[in-house]
């Protein structure tokens, strides 16, 4: 059977920029198509591929769909696993790729969510998790050049597309990320390099003109 | 096998996850039981990121979140695997866990601490989640299949926790007449190896959901009081 890949995401979305990188490091031809997740009427295939969260991103392989960005980074490792292996091979260090990627997943989007979508207290103590998440990073990359060693692994993966979100947070939360965290603003700049990367990351900019509008529609000051 | 050390406690069942897949692999382990209002300083070192347990020490090297640990064991420990081999039903497996810890033990939890005019509306939510994995469970034995797999260990803590969640959460969300596979897969579990043999006293899981309740309660209404 031939190997249809289809990818449903959303331009400004780290976790949908996370397939995307993946797809594109294993050199995958695929059809992306675009879901607007502001416009409340998901298409026909997105409802019916994530019945469960009706989110992207979604991958389908082949009419079948696999949801959840870390899932399906994991799932097109496993599956395209002749090029550019994501995961390393040893099970501790797998281990320890998932619980990085999990933390990124998990503690730095809520923390950082709340810098541009709340203010006062909240934001400031988002802001000041969002920080010390960035250090923990820091410390975990080391001297490495990639969270991966020599070449973009699945942390890489799961948290370069942040990248195109921190003129947001440095506008809201008041902040110089370079002056904070220089070598994750290094490490950004040298996964850019990779055209995965460059392809899939959209202008800081153009996120940041979006983040306007969606403050102004769920009516933050 | 090199050394297996888990730092857990007894009453919380991500940590009884690892022992129910370590048993499964017939992995020996040295289980070391954590206090978590005074925690140990292996535990800090071990975890310094969460400094919660479950904590896996595999020949001193630490791994932390039960999930991960999951895996870890599956990869290391090749023998009666949890996960399947194709990549789409690992996939599958790996979407059901996530969606249990993240939406319906985090769901089951909340409707158990909810009083008041916010209870209906958590356990309705919590049972929208139930009502999904008992969508999964029809027609199969276990999540697994044939055999207990990585979800059945994942949603292990449905028979004997939740049960327990129900009593001192005053509300009744597994019911035959609502969701009778996953009441049956739920029967079913407990009279399966290893989970029938490994499961703390429920007086002493009792205590700890009325502590944690005790907690939650309080902190949510010290942040009502702020606002």
């Amino acid at each position: 059977m031939a190997n249809e890949v289809v990818l449903l995401g959303y331009w400004p979305s780290q976790y949908g920029m996370r397939a995307r990188i993946a797809v594109e490091e294993k050199g995958i031809p695929y059809e992306y198509k675009e879901e607007d997740a502001w416009n409340y009427d998901r298409s026909p295939l997105l409802l019916e591929m994530n019945p469960v969260h009706k989110k992207t991103p979604v991958l389908i392989h082949n009419g079948k769909p696999i949801c959840e960005s870390l899932i399906v980074i994991e799932y097109i490792d496993e599956v395209w696993n002749h090029k550019s292996p994501l995961l390393p091979s040893d099970p501790y260090d797998r281990a320890q790729a998932r619980f990085w990627a999990d933390f990124v997943h998990r503690k730095v989007y809520g923390a950082a969510k709340r810098i541009w979508t709340t203010k006062g207290e909240e934001r400031e103590g988002g802001k000041k998790e969002f920080i010390e998440c960035m250090k923990l990073l820091e410390q975990q990359l080391g001297e490495k050049p990639y969270f991966g060693g020599d070449n973009l692994g699945f942390v890489d993966v799961a948290f370069v597309p942040f990248y195109s979100w921190f003129q947001v947070y440095e506008k809201f939360g008041k902040f110089n990320m370079e002056a904070e965290c220089p070598n994750i603003i290094a490490w950004a700049k040298r996964c850019l390099k990779k055209e995965s990367v460059a392809k899939t990351l959209p202008d800081q900019h153009k996120v940041y003109d979006l983040a306007i509008w969606i403050r102004k529609k769920l009516g933050v000051e | 096998m090199g050394e297996v050390k888990l730092l857990a406690t007894p009453q919380s069942s991500p940590c009884v996850r690892i022992e129910w897949a370590l048993k499964m692999k017939g992995v020996e382990y040295k289980y070391m039981k954590q206090s978590l209002l005074n925690k140990s300083h292996l535990l800090l070192q071990s975890n310094p990121v969460y400094k919660k347990v479950p904590v896996l020490l595999h020949n001193g090297l630490p791994i932390a979140e039960s999930l991960v640990i999951l895996e870890y064991i599956d990869e290391t420990w090749k023998q009666n695997p949890l996960l399947p081999q194709d990549p789409y039903d690992r996939a599958n497996a790996r979407f059901w866990a996530r969606f249990f810890d993240e939406k319906c033990a985090v769901g089951m939890w909340k409707a158990g601490v909810a009083q008041g005019e916010g209870k209906g509306g958590a356990i309705e939510s919590a049972l929208e989640s139930l009502a999904l994995l008992d969508k999964q469970i029809e027609g199969k034995r276990y999540f697994g299949g044939e055999e207990i797999g990585y979800m059945d260990i994942v949603a292990g803590g449905i028979p004997y926790w939740l049960n327990v969640l129900e009593q001192v959460g005053d509300m009744e969300l597994l019911t035959p007449q609502r969701f009778p596979h996953l009441h049956r897969w739920s029967l079913n579990l407990m009279q399966t190896s290893p989970v029938k043999d490994c499961l703390p006293p429920r007086d002493s899981v009792v205590n700890y959901f009325r502590l944690g309740f005790k907690k939650a309660r309080s902190m949510s209404s010290a942040n009502n009081n702020k606002s």
